[in-house]
């Protein structure tokens, strides 16, 4: 068996494990749902009337920016859940079988995917209730929901490496805050990037959230005819730019992770 | 492999985390085929040697072998051989008892028919058939114990590693654990065992190394150890003061170290050596004095006897601490 398949194989049943969990304890997948469509109704009716985007509705403009907050908070679960296995012993367990060292990875990010895809129905759903459309083909909305969920899935390595740090889900729910909420406010989700100030308005251009974010409003069609054309290259082509983003968080994450998973012990 | 061959063999181990030294110079060797108990108090070294020799944790200097294998360059391989039950169940609460045994079983690439054969089979030999297919969650601290001690058996292991097995079990918990460890190791496994409870390595090891800050202090048999600190004790208590006074003037020409004699409850104890015949000679000493004796016994010097001459302090204090410099009492 090559390395790699057996990585596979591992990884698979890992992954089983932990939608077993998401099966078992049900709270679990209505909370991270839950939040989202807190969300959506949120800025649709609160926020919605104050923000005001010129040349289109507020709630067309919304729902790309709360897709990418909500798969970016999805992959924090990775981390949370890799820092309850130490804890717990689990991860000795696993670290002492003759298992594919990637493979508690592997089957912990797919197993979140899963959790993500989840998420991204139940809100398009309630986005489509509060009067969101899609505006372009079915391959196009296709390839954004794609795009989010493997933007998601790149980020999901980097919430691994911090969960394998800090080996307590409390500590890494603080420390990932930190990180989050930056990322996705300061960033096109919930306003234009163009009407913020100066260093805010440079580091929401080039944001990995704003990427996607553009990405997806292009790929639904939720695009503002009236906005001017973004003078920076990450949001002229915010497909590509995502993709970037997404090649370079692998790289970059993935070897970390698995380094980081090799020295991990419980204390 | 040759009988009788080392199952394990560490040498020199050491282990740092920045000015704390986990392990200082730790060597050990377990033959095939024995339980070996690494007996200390807490942070004494007793975990970090475990997390070496099953591979979780590289050790800064020394070299360790488990079956012949290399904890560093062979550890892949090494893993196949070896089951490991940690300091606290290792088990994944969410998943029923049959699903954690069988997803053990994968890992150990078993295959799928050999891994729920294999879960079934242990579930039934630890008494678990009935809570198989319930959720660990609501498991008994005993039963997780077995479903772990299971889960480290599941690729029928050379050698077992047990840490602590049975911290924080209620006694009678604890007794269900010991007599499925003697079971076990009757079958014939190598075991390295830690504990903090000197009864606990009494019962189920056939060596013990006392470790304390990072190093082995004492290796031997239950018995050895307990003769490192002289023999037995003859203990009886006599109805006055002066019947004790007498009574240890009797004894005296028995006694290999000093006798004590507690004043209020006029209880002697005289370290003695030669078993059941010393206690015989005493008894007739002692009538022949016309002493009216309460209580008498020869009872053999306990393991924690034995700890607290080695280290100079009792088990239940942190290893880390300062020693004492002279044994208590």
């Amino acid at each position: 068996m090559s390395a790699f398949v057996e990585a596979l194989g591992d990884g698979a049943v890992v992954a089983k494990r932990n939608l077993i969990k998401i099966k078992r304890v049900p709270d679990l997948i209505v909370f991270s749902t839950l939040s989202p469509i807190m969300f959506v109704l949120l800025f649709a009716y609160v926020f919605g009337g104050s923000i005001a985007i010129p040349g289109m509705d507020y709630r067309e403009f919304l729902m790309a920016g709360i897709f990418a907050q909500t798969v970016v908070f999805g992959a924090t679960i990775t981390g949370a859940g890799l820092a309850e296995d130490i804890q717990k012993g689990v991860i000795d367990r696993f670290r002492s079988l003759p298992m594919a060292r990637s493979a508690v990875l592997i089957g912990r990010t797919t197993s979140d995917l899963a959790n993500n895809v989840i998420v991204i129905v139940v809100m398009s759903l309630t986005g489509l209730i509060v009067g969101w459309r899609i505006h372009s083909s079915f391959l196009e909305a296709l390839a954004g929901f794609a795009l989010l969920l493997l933007f998601a899935y790149a980020l999901s390595w980097g919430m691994a490496i911090v969960g394998l740090m800090v080996r307590s889900p409390e500590v890494f729910n603080n420390a990932s805050f930190i990180a989050i909420f930056p990322l996705t406010f300061i960033a096109n989700t919930f306003v234009q990037e163009s009407r913020l100030p100066g260093p805010l308005k440079t580091f929401a251009e080039w944001n990995p959230v704003s990427a996607v974010t553009a990405a997806a409003r292009e790929l639904f069609g939720n695009t503002n005819p009236e906005a001017p054309v973004p003078d920076v290259w990450s949001l002229q082509h915010p497909v590509l730019m995502t993709l970037i983003w997404v090649a370079v968080f692998l790289l970059v994450f993935v070897p970390l992770a698995i380094r980081q998973y090799r020295k991990a012990v419980a204390r | 492999m040759a009988p009788m061959a080392d199952a394990i063999v560490a040498e020199g181990l050491v282990k740092r985390y920045g000015s704390v030294v986990a392990l200082d110079g730790l060597d050990l060797v377990v033959p095939e085929g024995t339980v070996m108990g690494l007996l200390g108090p807490n942070g004494a070294g007793k975990t970090t040697t475990v997390r070496v020799l099953t591979t979780l944790l590289e050790c800064d200097e020394g070299k360790a072998t488990v079956t012949g294998l290399d904890v560093v360059a062979d550890a892949k391989e090494l893993r196949r051989r070896i089951g490991l039950s940690g300091q606290y169940a290792a088990v994944d609460e969410n998943l029923t008892g049959f699903e954690n045994l069988d997803m053990v079983g994968r890992l150990y690439h078993l295959g799928k028919k050999k891994s729920r054969d294999r879960a079934r089979e242990l579930l039934e030999r630890f008494d678990l058939v009935e809570a198989a297919d319930r959720p660990v969650k609501g498991y008994s601290g005993g039963m997780r114990r077995r479903l772990d001690l299971a889960g480290a058996l599941v690729a029928t292991p050379m050698v077992l590693f047990l840490d602590e097995p049975t911290t924080g079990l209620d006694p009678r918990s604890r007794l269900g654990m010991w007599d499925v460890i003697s079971e076990l190791v009757a079958g014939g496994t190598t075991l390295l065992l830690t504990t903090q409870y000197l009864e606990e390595a009494d019962r189920l090891a056939d060596k013990i190394a006392v470790i304390d800050h990072g190093k082995v202090i004492a290796l031997g048999t239950a018995n050895e150890l307990k003769d490192q600190v002289g023999g037995e004790r003859l203990e009886l208590t006599v109805g006055s003061a002066h019947d004790a006074a007498t009574a240890k003037a009797a004894l005296s020409p028995l006694a290999i170290a000093e006798i004590t004699l507690d004043d209020r409850s006029h209880r002697l104890t005289v370290p003695v050596s030669g078993g059941a015949d010393v206690l015989v000679d005493g008894i007739r000493r002692l009538d022949a004095e016309s002493i009216k004796v309460l209580d008498i016994g020869l009872r053999r010097p306990t393991l924690d006897d034995v700890f607290l001459t080695l280290t100079g302090h009792a088990t239940g204090e942190n290893g880390t601490e300062e020693k004492q410099g002279e044994r208590g009492e």
